[in-house]
C-alpha cells in the first residue's frame, strides 16, 4: 500500500509540476518546478527498482545541468511581455509537436498491448538477477557487450565539447596571464630593497 | 525496530512507524551536535587566538549554543518588501533538509543504518548536489546585489569540487568493490598491512584523501575557500538578508554539511566503525564511540584550519579546483584501476 500511495504520489508530483513548468510567469520559477520533476521521476525509477538510474538522473540532470539552466535564467534579463507576444504566433507550431508526441505515445502504447513490443530482457520478463546488484548489470552491459557503442558514444560527446569550445574561443591576445609558480617563487630579498636616502636625494630604481 | 513494532502492527505500519523512529533518532541528535560542535568550534578558535571563547552561560559556556538559539527564535523574521517571499522563505528549509537527508546512509556501527541501500555513496553525491539550490534561490530571492554574487560564487565553487570529489570516491569505489557504505567500512578491515584499519594506509589513495579533506573545506565552504561569506566584500553573502529563525536554518544546515564531511573522511578513508589498529581487545569498544572519535578529530582539523589559513582568491580557488585538483584526481582513477586490474581482476 506504501508503494503505491508513493506511486500516486510521485506521479501527480511530476504532472503536477510539469504543468507548471510552462503555465509558471517568472522563467526562474519554472526552472524550479523542472528541477521537482526531474526529482520526482527520480522517485519513480526507484520505485521500479532502477535505483541507480534515479540517482544518475539527480546527480546529472539536478545536480549539473539543472543548476545551469538556473544560472543562465538568473543572469538573463528577459522581458516577459515580449516573450508572451510569441505565444499565439508559436501556438500551431506547439499543437502540431504536441499532436505528434501524443499519437507516437499512443502507438508504442497499443504496439505494447496488443504483444508486438517486449521490454526487458529478450524474453519479455525484468526480473533482477540473484547476487547481482543493479550497477553491476549495468556495467556487465556497458563494458562487455556494448562497449564499442559505449565507447563511441564518449568519443562523440568529446568532438561536441571541442567544438562548443573551439567554437566560443576568441583568443587571449591583450590578457597578460599571471604565472602563478613565478609568483610563488618570488622571495622578499628580489622584491623589496631597504634604502635610506639623503634629504632632497630621491632615489634611482 | 520493524521486528519490534511489527508485535502490534501489521507489517507496513510497523515499517513506516519505525522508519519514522528511526529518522527522529537521527535528527534529533544530529541537532544537539550541531548546537554543541558549534560550540566547541568557537572553543578551538579562541584556544588558537590565546581567547577564552565562550564562557558565561553554563558550565564552561556550554550552553552557549543553546542560548543563541533561542535569541534566534524570539526575534522576528523579516521578510525584504522587493524579495520574492515564497523562494526567499524555501531556500533555508531546502538547504536543512538536504543537509539532513543525506544522513539516512550513513552507518554508525555494524549494522546500525537507516537505509542500507546499495547506491549509497552515489545517493549522498546526489543530495550533496541539491544543497547548491538552497544558497542560489537564496541569493536570487533576496533581490539584492550581495546575495547574488554571493550565490553565484557558491554555485561556480560547489559545481567545481564536487566534480573532483567524485573521481576520488570513484577511486574508493574502485578499491573497495561497492557502493553500499556499510561494505566500505567492511572491505577497509585490515587494509593496511593486516594490521591498521582503513584506506588511509593506502599509498594510492593516501593523495587522494588530502584532496578529499581540502575539496570537503571548499564544498562546505570553510575557511581558506569561505569566499561566498566574505565579509570585506560581501556583507555576509547570501545570508545577508535574512532574520531569526530562516538565518538559524541556513546555519545549522552548514554545521550539518560540515558533520557529514567529516563523516565521510572518517568512513571511506579511517575505517568508519572500526578501530584503528586491527587487533581484538580494542573490538570490545563499541563501534559508535570509534566512529564519534573520528568525526570529532575531523571537526577539530576543519576548526585547526579555520583559525589558522588566510582566505584564498577566487581565481586561486577555480585554479586549484579545475587544475590541479580535477587532473590529479583523473590520473589516480587510471592509477587505481590499473592497479587493480593487475592484481585483483586480471586474469
Amino acid at each position: 500500500m506504501i508503494h503505491a500511495i508513493a506511486f500516486y504520489l510521485f506521479a501527480f508530483m511530476v504532472i503536477a509540476s510539469a504543468v507548471l513548468v510552462i503555465t509558471s510567469r517568472n522563467p526562474v520559477h519554472s526552472v524550479l518546478w523542472l528541477i521537482l520533476a526531474f526529482f520526482n521521476a527520480a522517485g519513480l525509477m526507484v520505485l521500479v527498482g532502477a535505483e541507480f538510474i534515479a540517482m544518475l538522473l539527480v546527480i546529472v540532470y539536478v545536480g549539473a545541468v539543472a543548476v545551469l539552466f538556473l544560472f543562465v535564467v538568473m543572469m538573463l534579463d528577459i522581458d516577459f511581455a515580449e516573450l508572451r507576444s510569441g505565444f499565439v504566433k508559436n501556438f500551431p507550431l506547439g499543437i502540431a509537436i504536441a499532436i505528434v508526441l501524443l499519437a507516437e505515445l499512443v502507438l508504442g502504447a497499443g504496439a505494447y498491448k496488443a504483444g508486438a513490443l517486449k521490454l526487458g530482457t529478450p524474453d519479455g520478463t525484468a526480473t533482477p538477477l540473484p547476487g547481482e546488484s543493479n550497477i553491476e548489470s549495468i556495467g556487465a552491459l556497458l563494458y562487455g557487450q556494448y562497449l564499442f557503442l559505449f565507447e563511441t558514444a564518449g568519443i562523440i560527446l568529446l568532438v561536441a565539447m571541442v567544438g562548443a569550445i573551439a567554437l566560443t574561443y576568441r583568443g587571449r591576445k591583450m590578457q597578460r596571464p599571471q604565472n602563478v609558480t613565478k609568483q610563488v617563487r618570488r622571495r622578499p630579498e628580489e622584491a623589496v630593497v631597504n634604502t635610506n636616502p639623503g634629504v632632497g636625494q630621491g632615489i634611482e630604481l | 525496530m520493524t521486528e519490534f513494532f511489527a508485535q502490534w502492527l501489521p507489517y507496513e505500519w510497523a515499517w513506516t512507524v519505525a522508519t519514522i523512529c528511526g529518522v527522529l533518532l537521527i535528527a534529533l541528535p544530529l541537532m544537539l551536535a550541531v548546537a554543541m560542535i558549534i560550540y566547541m568550534d568557537r572553543k578551538v578558535w579562541a584556544a588558537i587566538n590565546l581567547r577564552r571563547g565562550p564562557n558565561v552561560v553554563g558550565p564552561f559556556g556550554l550552553l552557549q549554543s543553546f542560548a543563541d538559539g533561542l535569541k534566534v527564535f524570539l526575534q522576528e523574521t523579516i521578510v525584504p518588501s522587493a524579495a520574492n517571499k515564497g523562494i526567499f522563505i524555501l531556500a533555508p528549509i531546502v538547504t536543512f533538509t538536504v543537509a539532513l537527508a543525506a544522513w539516512a546512509v550513513i552507518p554508525f556501527d555494524a549494522g546500525v543504518v537507516l537505509a542500507d541501500i546499495n547506491v549509497g555513496l552515489l545517493y549522498i553525491l546526489a543530495i550533496s548536489s541539491l544543497s547548491v539550490y538552497g544558497i542560489v534561490m537564496s541569493g536570487w530571492a533576496s533581490n539584492s546585489k550581495y546575495p547574488f554574487f554571493s550565490a553565484m560564487r557558491a554555485a561556480a565553487q560547489m559545481i567545481s569540487y564536487e566534480v573532483s570529489i567524485g573521481f576520488i570516491l570513484i577511486c574508493v569505489v574502485l578499491w573497495a568493490g561497492t557502493f553500499n557504505l556499510s561494505d566500505i567500512v567492511e572491505a577497509q578491515r585490515g587494509h593496511g598491512f593486516g594490521i591498521v584499519n582503513g584506506y588511509f594506509f593506502n599509498l594510492l589513495l593516501f593523495p587522494m584523501w588530502v584532496v578529499f579533506f581540502i575539496s570537503c573545506l571548499a564544498e562546505t565552504q570553510r575557511v581558506p575557500f569561505d569566499l561566498t561569506e566574505a565579509e570585506s566584500e560581501l556583507v555576509a553573502g547570501y545570508q545577508t538578508e535574512y532574520s531569526s529563525m530562516s538565518f538559524a536554518l541556513f546555519w545549522l544546515g552548514e554545521y550539518a554539511n560540515i558533520l557529514l564531511m567529516c563523516t565521510l573522511n572518517a568512513i571511506l578513508f579511517f575505517g568508519g566503525w572500526l578501530p584503528p589498529i586491527d587487533w581484538a581487545p580494542l573490538y570490545y569498544v563499541p563501534g559508535i564511540v570509534w566512529l564519534f572519535g573520528k568525526i570529532l578529530f575531523f571537526f577539530f582539523m576543519f576548526s585547526w584550519v579555520m583559525a589558522t589559513v588566510p582566505r584564498y582568491r577566487y581565481d586561486q580557488l577555480m585554479r586549484l579546483g579545475w587544475k590541479i585538483f580535477l587532473p590529479m584526481s583523473l590520473i589516480f582513477v587510471v592509477l587505481v584501476s590499473g592497479y587493480l586490474m593487475f592484481t585483483r581482476y586480471g586474469a
